[in-house]
């Protein structure tokens, strides 16, 4: 369904406050400015127990200044839309600038774009949420929640609802003018079962994901997510997740499904192939990467079945965008081909740097901030483990297994400094005997090295197996953001990976 | 073109507007500063001013009542009552909240009418000086600097209908520089939280890196497995952080954390280490002053809009060992029987026999490892609040009571409440800054804690 871009967002005076500053900042000798206004919509809704447990229903506007003045960046910004102070944050914007000047001897310069000229891009959905009563929502997490409570053996439920309506206009001294709006919802269910014997408790969650899609991804009307099955299986799977036995710890040949395996990308290839990581510029804070700038083309990251993909074009995809916070027009790129890493995530001044050892002097539209007052850092693209062709389904994936563990839906993560080391659990595990489930595990955790789990990659399923997760908060930076993003994978499988029984990690 | 509204007018005329049983409004007003480097120069920085209006209407009276919240960042004069209305409205469809109790009364405070703190590039000044020379000293000895300077008053101005005004002023500034030799094979990390960044020493921190990369000189490759493992200050401190952020009581109570007792209710009066352990949090502790009464902006399970204004003091979470509160908004202290014990936004630890300080304990070890800091924290099972995660930028091989080389990194899992039980020797306490949690509980004090048997689960070939 075509929308119009919001007309209480349009309304704002962003192009009178656009012309004040950039106006200012090249009077002031900036030789480079542009000039972010953003609006940000947001509510969450939390149910406990079918009743109403916390509420939020935020806006978030403001706009800032971003210089490269005398090749050293200055940034600044404010929440009061006036001229007068889009001059002063213009202003601001360049004195911070000239502090930074004495601290940074070398000059940025920034990858030449084709200039946009006032170009909209709007997101793909069907019914903006916050054009719902939230009395209707209420209702509908409340019913949901309910349906859960009533099966046997569940103690409590959580309902989660987030929405977001998120605009940006952007200028830049080069004459490029965005104007852009994109919808994202998030909802999930978790039921809880305890033993009230042994005080042993559990959980179950739904294992539908975000998406920039609308309201009708909520309710279930476009058919994306059958929230009706995957919530009257929630009593049933938790029984027997409670009910399971404890995994022996060791090697096992794993089969993941998608819900689980977008995170393992999201980790250990989405963060890997960020190029300011891999040049050092996230040290202090979320890492480093082991697949540095000069092992481009040669890097065996994984097996030859890996092809691996980064966008920002995905149709309701949460990182998908008509153009980046540096006006760059959004693009699609290979990051891993055949198993050799090939392609990083870049934004402008980090494009020109590199554009030698890159092969290229454009960015790939990767510069994302999270709010008005955020400077834009490279964040992550949709990043997608591609299937094959004609590929085998999970039930074939799951024949070729002897002895192993399907793992489904993701729960905890952790990933070393540098993308080597990681730890995931799950929703749920189930045991793979000759070829077959023999049903669920408890305690389970997958610990590996990404190159060498990667490596252990036998086979990816065929697009029918191909399914999108993400998260709306993944985070990066100092300050802190957080950015939305999207990965699609599909069904794979892996041989002779770390089994951890978490029972016996904690010394029970 | 009109004054922008300070934010007691906004407080006040929203309060003006309320056709509600009752409303609380919070003006929160931001002023932050900071500076990132990155390979001995610097790559961002930014000095930012942002508001939030939150605006909270409640429908009804008593325990019967529903609240409905609306939050804004910019706000003109003329956006506030409709603002207003649209929190009734949704007091209106939210029905009743579990958490309703009656508003506080009071009065207003004496600083209501002050202006909000500011910070602006300037508050640099004194201190950039000193990270361009170190930045020149790293590229003359082959030493590359990573790092974050940021400064930040946020004022907070709230007001209710029974009539209490209250403000409050949170400065907060915190540095963390992270040093690499140049082949990028070996790392260190210092960190420091405090009010005024002119309390940060940046040739003393440098020197600290400088001392820590030399201990790297030598490498040492050990395996996964046990080890007598001293964790400094701010490992302690992310860790315990963890263990305070899962202290709901209405989770516990609901049999969901591992504070809830097997059968029915919490473990609160039960031993959780025989060690004379204190945990606790203080509004009034010198250097980690924060908020003294209740600011919240959204009711959850540890927290309720309800209970805004409440007077906050000292609470003894852990007492000498023993689980002695966990945290009770009034609605869940009535359900349990036990006094409100709110959140506070600082934490300290002090554990009664300890003595000396970090070297003090690492001079007891005869061979173990002394961490830097903890990284990715996350929950594996919350049974046991088992955690894994991973030390970062520098594990020290101690050898009779010294420092001798640099071992790899490695995974750890690991229950902060199992490992309070374990703690063979500690330091007195000292404020420090949580690597992994810092940037938002910053205000902690903790020990460095010495454990005979911390589970490294794996390596990590991070350096």
């Amino acid at each position: 369904m075509a929308h119009d871009l919001d007309p209480a967002f349009m309304a704002l005076p962003m192009r009178q406050l656009a012309d004040a500053a950039l106006h200012h900042a090249r009077g002031l000798g900036a030789e480079h400015a542009d000039f972010r206004l953003e609006r940000i919509r947001s509510q969450g809704l939390t149910l406990r127990d079918g009743n109403l447990d916390t509420s939020r229903d935020g806006e978030d506007v403001g706009f800032s200044v971003r210089v490269l003045h005398e090749g050293t960046w200055g940034f600044a910004a404010s929440v009061d839309l006036t001229a007068d102070e889009a001059v002063n944050v213009a202003q601001r914007a360049v004195e911070m600038a000239k502090v930074a000047r004495d601290l940074s001897p070398d000059r940025v310069e920034i990858a030449a774009e084709p200039v946009h000229a006032d170009v909209t891009w709007i997101s793909a959905y069907a019914v903006d949420p916050f054009t719902i009563p939230d009395a209707d929502k209420i209702q509908l997490l409340a019913e949901r929640s309910r349906r859960v409570l009533a099966m046997a053996g569940v103690d409590h439920v959580t309902a989660q609802l987030d929405q977001v309506l998120e605009n940006k206009f952007y200028a830049d001294t080069a004459g490029t003018v965005t104007t852009q709006q994109r919808v994202r919802v998030q909802q999930f269910f978790e039921a809880l079962a305890v033993d009230a014997t042994s005080g042993r408790f559990d959980t179950m969650s739904t294992l539908g994901a975000p998406a920039g899609r609308g309201w009708e991804y909520v309710t279930g009307a476009d058919g994306v997510v059958d929230w009706d099955t995957d919530l009257d299986e929630l009593g049933p799977l938790l029984a027997e997740k409670l009910a399971a036995p404890s995994v022996e710890p060791g090697r096992y040949d794993l089969v993941i499904h998608p819900s689980n395996l977008w995170l393992t990308i999201h980790e250990s290839i989405g963060h890997a192939t960020e190029l300011d990581r891999a040049l050092g510029y996230e040290a202090n804070y979320a890492g480093t990467s082991f697949a540095t700038l000069d092992k481009l083309g040669t890097l065996r990251y994984g097996s030859p079945a890996m092809q691996v993909t980064g966008d920002r074009t995905t149709p309701h995809g949460l990182a998908t965008i008509g153009y980046d916070d540096e006006g760059v027009q959004a693009q699609r790129w290979d990051i891993v081909r055949d198993g050799v890493l090939v392609g990083y995530q870049l934004d402008r001044a980090m494009a020109r740097a590199n554009s030698a050892e890159l092969g290229t002097s454009r960015s790939n539209g990767c510069a994302f901030a999270d709010s008005p007052g955020h400077v834009p850092v490279q964040r992550m693209a949709n990043v997608s483990l591609q299937p094959a062709e004609a590929g085998p389904s999970i039930d074939e994936l799951i024949s070729r297994v002897d002895d192993g563990i399907y793992v489904v839906g993701n729960k905890s993560w952790s990933i070393d400094m540098q993308r080597y080391n990681f730890q995931f659990t799950g929703q749920r595990f189930y045991r793979i005997k000759d070829g077959e489930l023999d049903g669920q595990l408890r305690d389970v955790a997958y610990q590996a090295t990404t190159t060498d789990f990667w490596g252990s990659l036998e086979a990816v399923g065929g697009p029918q197996t191909y399914v999108v997760g993400g998260a709306f908060n993944c985070g990066k930076a100092q300050p802190g953001q957080i950015a939305p993003v999207s990965h699609g994978c599909p069904a794979a499988l892996f041989r002779d990976i770390n089994i951890l029984n978490t029972g016996q990690e904690g010394g029970q | 073109m009109t004054r922008p509204m300070t934010p007691q007018e906004i407080v006040e005329r929203c309060l003006e507007l309320s056709r509600s049983d009752g409303m609380i409004v919070l003006v929160d007003e931001t002023s932050s500063a900071n500076l990132r480097w990155a390979n001995n120069t610097l790559t961002t920085n930014g000095v930012m001013q942002a508001r939030k209006v939150t605006v909270i209407a409640i429908a009804g009276a008593g325990t019967g009542a529903s609240s409905g919240i609306v939050g804004r960042s910019a706000v003109a004069a003329d956006d506030l009552e409709p603002l207003v209305r649209l929190a009734e409205r949704a007091a209106r469809d939210n029905g009743p909240a579990e958490d309703a109790q009656p508003l506080l009364d009071g009065d207003a405070a004496t600083n209501w009418s002050d202006e909000p703190g500011q910070t602006s590039a300037g508050t640099f000044k004194g201190i950039a000086p000193a990270l361009g020379e170190t930045f020149t000293r790293g590229r003359v000895d082959g030493r590359v600097l990573y790092g974050y300077l940021e400064h930040q008053v946020e004022t907070t101005y709230a007001g209710s209908s029974t009539g209490w005004r209250f403000r409050h002023e949170q400065p907060a500034g915190s540095i963390g520089i992270t040093a690499k030799s140049a082949d990028r094979t070996r790392s260190a990390w210092v960190g420091q939280a405090a009010p005024d960044v002119a309390e940060f020493d940046v040739s003393a921190l440098d020197a600290e890196l400088v001392r820590r990369l030399a201990w790297a000189e030598r490498t040492v490759d050990l395996p996964a497995g046990r080890y007598d493992t001293v964790l400094p200050p701010s490992a302690v401190a992310d860790l315990m952080i963890y263990a305070y952020w899962t202290m709901g009581a209405r989770d516990a109570n609901d049999g969901r954390t591992v504070y809830a007792k097997a059968g029915d209710g919490t473990r609160v009066g039960e031993k959780l280490s025989s060690r004379p352990v204190t945990l606790w949090s203080d509004p009034a502790a010198p250097g980690l002053e924060c908020a003294p009464v209740a600011l919240a902006h959204a009711s959850s399970g540890e927290q309720s809009v309800f209970d805004n204004g409440y007077p906050l003091q000292r609470t003894d979470w852990i007492k000498d060992g023993t689980l002695a509160a966990l945290i009770q908004t009034r609605h869940t202290a009535r359900r349990t029987g036990l006094t409100p014990t709110l959140g506070v936004m600082n934490l300290g630890m002090d554990i009664a026999d300890s003595r000396g300080g970090l070297d003090d304990v690492v001079a007891g070890v005869e061979r173990g490892l002394l961490l830097t800091c903890l990284w990715y924290i996350r929950e594996v099972d919350p049974q046991t609040l088992l955690l894994t995660g991973l030390t970062r930028d520098g594990v020290y091989l101690v050898e009779n009571g010294e420092v001798t080389g640099a071992v790899n990194n490695f995974r750890f899992n690991e229950s902060p409440v199992s490992l309070l039980d374990r703690i063979s020797q500690a330091s007195v306490s000292a404020p420090t800054l949580g690597r992994e949690f810092g940037d938002y509980f910053p205000r902690t004090s903790m020990p460095a804690v010495r454990i005979p048997d911390f589970n490294m689960s794996s390596v990590s070939q991070a350096s």
